[in-house]
Order: structure tokens, then C-alpha cells, then sequence
């Protein structure tokens, strides 16, 4: 009888051994709890003041800016880069998405350091940029897009590259068949029909763009309304004034969510 | 269009090697005549209309359409695809799902150049011709098999073409559905001027669809003619299966056929020389003992398998002469007749056809 009754308190249909399921409550309360501690600790009645002061609103726009700016590089550079990787036939295909990737798996400010090392004033580029031109690339705002650009790509090239797998490549075919130049055919079929997968990619690309700290603040550092971004801006406020750093914190959890949210409906349901 | 002097179809000469097949054949298809392609899978069939469509080039050969050197492997000439006229329909269709119908077949216009209005004008006329108009506006997957069928037809005919490839066109079409389909491609190919070529290993869409059929098998050319021609003297034993005939050789002298097997056969019409015999199932009768009428056309054997097709039995036999015998459900029981029967054939002469190898 306590047998039978037992097996009725398991959830109805679920096959799944019961000591998972405990662990995964803690799983999920892990992931809850600091987000319900930011809404519980936010000084809501303070919450405009903290919010509207001019260094939050010029770091909330840098941030936004860059993030964008960001997005838009590792389209351009993605897309085709997730083409070649998907469609293209090449010795040594294998090593060169294992390079994409690396990113996604570096930790950011060794990214930050790679990137001085690149496009530094005595970097391997950037001396040559610097000779030739007088151009100094870290410590400025494009230098935050650089950084954010360099650790969100993979997001993008990743989801793209997936997409366009997905995608039957006999329709280009077709598409030939038809009269339509390679280049007709990757604007009317090919990049239609990868939509959503660009979409979310770039949704996660933007989302990485905007909470990127250590790549940005190692290469582009931390300079008030050039390169002091959101994530830099609630790291420094924690040292000082705590409040001010929640407040910022909640700022960025609703952007984030509502961008999110806001995509999930027109762009990140994949037709069926 | 087709009383212009340029017009003078297709002439290809394709040769290349595809893993361990080598494709090797010539077709020449004239403006306003449709040719089928009938042979086995892994034929080369669809191979050679790559070829023709320019999505594969060919190790050795020409490839010309009316007026045009689309291919020539000794001056290393290669039109690509999308700058041939030529128009496909592949196998499984391959609209594109993100764009409705009518953007489907105005797709080739937009391509090359035609301004959006007037190309979906044009798109429209075409849907109208193969009955769609009312689905204009819906998707590829809001559309059955025959729907997209025609779809594909209307976008492949809408940049008119002048050589028209169709890769197994009824092959992904259920049973009810291919019958209307296929009377309704065959008129369509009979209004187009250009040259057709359309590839299928069913007897029947061949029977139906072609002016003229060449048999495929193992990347060679083993047969051509009309429809009528192929299926009753057919040449290979494929296309003998294929047409439903048995078919034997032998040497003939007078009315009567020395098989290779050792039997001769009293056959309708006199011939001379080396022969294939063609006969169908129904023109063979079985006998439990050896029949004492007459001893000519008879031979023993035994029976290999037992089916039933509709209201009718096949029975297979093997032995000396492996044909096979359409008899009722009746004489299956009378004769007691299953796999490894002994069993005693008989063929009627009249329903014998004989023709030089």
C-alpha cells in the first residue's frame, strides 16, 4: 500500500530516477536565488535618483552603442566566415572552426591581452597602423566594439553556421536552374532562409557584446563616457556604493530580459 | 518560336565517370519532342541531366542547344547553369519554402532582371495554366505533392526555356494523385516548343510521357525508339521486366526459333538469322504432364515462385527457360502449383513477337 502511494507522488508519467530530482531543485534555485536577491535587495524608492545620475546614463548608452556596433561587425564578418564553414570545401576546415571558437572558451582578459598583442600600439598590427597612420586603436570606444566583437562572434558564426547546415543546399541549385548569380541566390534563398538562426545568433551575439567586462576593460579600459560601459560601471560602483551597483545591475537584467522576450516572439521561434 | 530556323534541339555527347560508373551517351532531342530517360536507379540517368543542366561538368563530350555550345570539353567551353536556358524540375520539387507560389515562379524573372509587377504578372498567367490561381499566395508546405508538382512545372516554364529537364517528376506523387498529375504534365510537354527531357525508371510515366524512349542501363544507351516499339520488341531483359514480356533469343530459321536453351520454338512470323522472342505472361500455359497435343513450344521446368497479381496469378519458373506464366487462381489449384513444382510449359505461337538481335 505505502508502495502504490508512493509511486503516485511521483509525478505523473515521469520515468526519471528520484534522486535527480532534488539535485535539479537545488539547480534551480541556484540559478533563481541571486536574481530574486537583486529584485529583493533593489532600493526601489531610491531606484530614479540611482538610475538617472549622468554617469549611469552615459555608460547605459555607451554600452548600448557598442554592443550594437559590435553585433553589426560580427554579422558582416560572420555570416560569410559561417558560409565558408558550412558550405565551403577546403583542406583544413576543421582547424579553422576550432579557431573561431576559441574565443568562446578564452577567458576574456587573456582575450583582452591577445587583442593589445594584435592591434596594440606594439602589436603586430597596430604598430603598422600606428606608423602608417597615427592611429592607436586601445583605450577608445572602438576599441570596446573591437573587444566585444571579438568575444561574441563565435555566438554568431555558430548559429549561422548551423542554420545554413540545416538549410538545403540543392536549392541554390534550383535557384541557378533559374537564372540567379551566386550572389542573387545568398540574398533571395540562402539568407532567408538562415533568418532565424542570424537572429538568435545575433540576439546572443548582443547579449555577450553587452555584458563583456574582462576583454574590454584589459583592451579598452576604463574611461568615463569613451570606454567605461555598463558591466565596468557596476563593478566600480560595488566598491563604493553598493545600492548604485544593484541599481545598475537591475538596469542591465531588464534590458537583456526584455530584448530577449522581445525577439523570442518574431524572430526566435523557428517555423516548423 | 518553333518555326525559327535557329531551333534545333538538343545534340549532347556526354562522357565522364561518376565513382565507379562511367556515363556515356548520346541524345539528340529535337525542338517540341519529349525523351525519356527509363532505366534503373544508378543508371546515370540523373547524372546526364546534370550534365545537361550544367551542374556537372562531363569528362569528354559537347553539349550543344539550338544555336549554342552550352558544353564543349575539347575548347573548354562551359556555359554555367544559370546563364543556359534551360529549365528543371527536380526530383522532389526543391520550391523554395520561405517564398509563396507565385513568388516561386516568378523567382527566374526576378532573376534575370524582370521588374517585380510585371514578373509576378507572368507568375500569375503561369499558375492560371496549370490550375493554381487560388494558390497563389500559399507556401510550398501548404501545398500537396501534386500542387507543388505543378508549381515546379510553372517555374521552370516561366523563364522559357528552350531545352526542359524533368528528374522523376511523378516519382514523389501517391497513386491517385500521379494519375491526373501525369495526363496533365503530358499536355503541358506537348505545348512546349523547346526540347524535353525527362528522366524515370517507371514504365508507365515513360509509356505516357515519351515521343521518343532510351533505355539507360549501367551509364549506356541499350535501347531507343517509341514507347510502342520498346514495349513490344523490347531488347534487354530490364526493359522485358519492365514492359511485363518475357523475352528469349535464338536463332531463327523460317517460322521456327532455335533457343540458346536447346528448344525450339514455333513462332508467328518467319524470320532469318539471330532473334530475340517476346511474349507476354498469358501466352504461356502450364500442364501438370507433358501435353499431348503438340510437342513443339514445350519444355519442363519448375516452379520458382507464386504470386498473385489483382485477380490473376504469376507463377515464375526456373530451369532451362525462366519465363514467367499469368494463370488463374483456378489453374493454381488444379496444378497444384508451388515453389519447387514440377511443371510442364507451353507457349501460344500467335502471341509471339520476333525480331533480329
Amino acid at each position: 500500500m505505502s508502495r502504490r502511494r508512493r509511486q503516485h507522488a511521483a509525478p505523473a508519467g515521469s520515468g526519471l530516477p528520484g534522486a535527480l530530482i532534488p539535485l535539479a531543485v537545488v539547480g534551480v534555485l541556484f540559478l533563481v536565488l541571486p536574481v530574486l536577491g537583486l529584485l529583493v535587495r533593489t532600493p526601489w524608492r531610491t531606484l530614479g535618483d540611482e538610475l538617472s545620475s549622468t554617469e549611469s546614463l552615459t555608460a547605459l548608452r555607451l554600452s548600448l552603442e557598442c554592443a550594437s556596433l559590435a553585433t553589426i561587425v560580427c554579422m558582416l564578418l560572420g555570416v560569410p566566415l559561417a558560409w565558408l564553414l558550412a558550405r565551403g570545401r577546403f583542406w583544413g576546415r576543421g582547424l579553422l572552426r576550432a579557431l573561431v571558437i576559441v574565443p568562446l572558451v578564452l577567458p576574456p582578459v587573456v582575450g583582452g591581452v591577445a587583442l593589445f598583442t594584435a592591434f596594440g600600439r606594439r602589436g603586430i598590427v597596430g604598430s603598422h597602423l600606428y606608423d602608417a597612420f597615427g592611429i592607436a586603436l586601445p583605450f577608445t570606444t572602438p576599441a570596446v566594439v573591437v573587444a566585444e566583437a571579438f568575444v561574441a562572434m563565435p555566438f554568431l558564426v555558430i548559429a549561422v553556421e548551423g542554420a545554413l547546415r540545416g538549410a538545403d543546399a540543392r536549392l541554390d541549385e534550383a535557384a541557378a536552374t533559374l537564372g540567379a548569380s551566386r550572389w542573387y541566390t545568398f540574398r533571395r534563398v540562402t539568407l532567408p532562409l538562415v533568418a532565424p538562426g542570424l537572429a538568435a545568433g545575433a540576439v546572443l551575439c548582443w547579449a555577450r557584446a553587452l555584458g563583456e567586462f574582462g576583454a574590454t576593460i584589459t583592451f579598452a579600459g576604463n574611461f568615463p563616457g569613451t570606454t567605461r560601459t555598463m558591466p565596468v560601471e557596476v563593478y566600480l560602483a560595488l566598491q563604493q556604493d553598493p545600492t548604485a551597483a544593484i541599481a545598475l545591475s537591475l538596469l542591465l537584467l531588464l534590458v537583456s530580459v526584455a530584448v530577449l522576450a522581445g525577439l523570442r516572439e518574431r524572430w526566435l521561434t523557428i517555423p516548423s | 518560336m518553333a518555326d525559327d530556323p535557329q531551333l534545333t534541339g538538343l545534340a549532347a555527347r556526354i562522357r565522364l565517370r561518376r565513382g565507379g560508373l562511367v556515363v556515356d551517351l548520346r541524345l539528340d532531342v529535337a525542338p517540341g519532342e519529349t525523351v525519356v530517360l527509363l532505366g534503373p536507379n544508378g543508371a546515370g540517368k540523373s547524372t546526364a541531366l546534370r550534365v545537361l543542366a550544367g551542374l556537372l561538368g562531363c569528362d569528354d563530350g559537347e553539349v550543344r542547344l539550338d544555336d549554342e555550345v552550352l558544353e564543349d570539353t575539347a575548347s573548354g567551353r562551359f556555359v554555367a547553369t544559370q546563364d543556359r536556358a534551360v529549365g528543371v524540375v527536380f526530383q522532389d520539387y526543391l520550391l523554395f519554402p520561405h517564398l509563396s507560389a507565385r513568388e516561386n515562379v516568378a523567382f527566374g524573372l526576378r532573376a534575370r532582371g524582370v521588374e517585380r509587377s510585371a514578373a509576378r504578372g507572368e507568375a500569375d498567367r503561369w499558375l492560371e495554366r496549370v490550375g493554381l490561381s487560388s494558390y497563389a499566395g500559399r507556401r510550398p508546405r501548404q501545398l500537396s505533392g501534386g500542387q507543388a508538382q505543378r508549381v515546379a512545372l510553372a517555374r521552370a516554364l516561366a523563364s522559357e526555356p528552350r531545352l526542359l529537364l524533368l528528374d522523376e517528376p511523378l516519382a514523389a506523387l501517391d497513386a491517385g494523385t500521379r494519375l491526373d498529375v501525369r495526363a496533365d504534365l503530358r499536355r503541358h510537354l506537348r505545348g512546349f516548343v523547346g526540347a524535353s527531357v525527362v528522366v524515370t525508371h517507371d514504365a508507365l510515366d515513360a509509356m505516357v510521357l515519351a515521343d521518343r524512349l532510351v533505355v539507360m542501363e549501367e551509364g549506356s544507351v541499350v535501347q531507343s525508339g517509341s514507347p510502342r516499339e520498346v514495349a513490344t520488341k523490347p531488347r534487354t531483359d530490364y526493359v522485358a521486366r519492365l514492359v511485363g514480356l518475357n523475352l528469349l533469343r535464338g536463332h531463327a530459321v523460317g517460322t521456327r526459333v532455335h533457343l540458346d536453351e536447346g528448344v525450339i520454338l514455333s513462332v508467328a512470323g518467319p524470320a532469318e538469322g539471330d532473334v530475340m522472342v517476346a511474349f507476354p505472361p498469358t501466352a504461356v500455359s502450364l500442364h501438370r504432364s507433358e501435353p499431348e497435343t503438340s510437342a513443339r513450344n514445350c519444355w519442363a521446368g519448375q516452379v520458382a515462385t507464386v504470386e498473385t497479381h489483382g485477380d490473376t496469378v504469376r507463377v515464375t519458373l526456373s530451369g532451362p527457360i525462366p519465363v514467367i506464366a499469368e494463370v488463374t487462381p483456378l489453374a493454381v489449384a488444379d496444378l497444384g502449383l508451388r515453389p519447387g513444382a514440377p511443371v510442364w510449359a507451353t507457349v501460344k505461337a500467335v502471341q509471339t513477337s520476333v525480331y533480329p538481335v
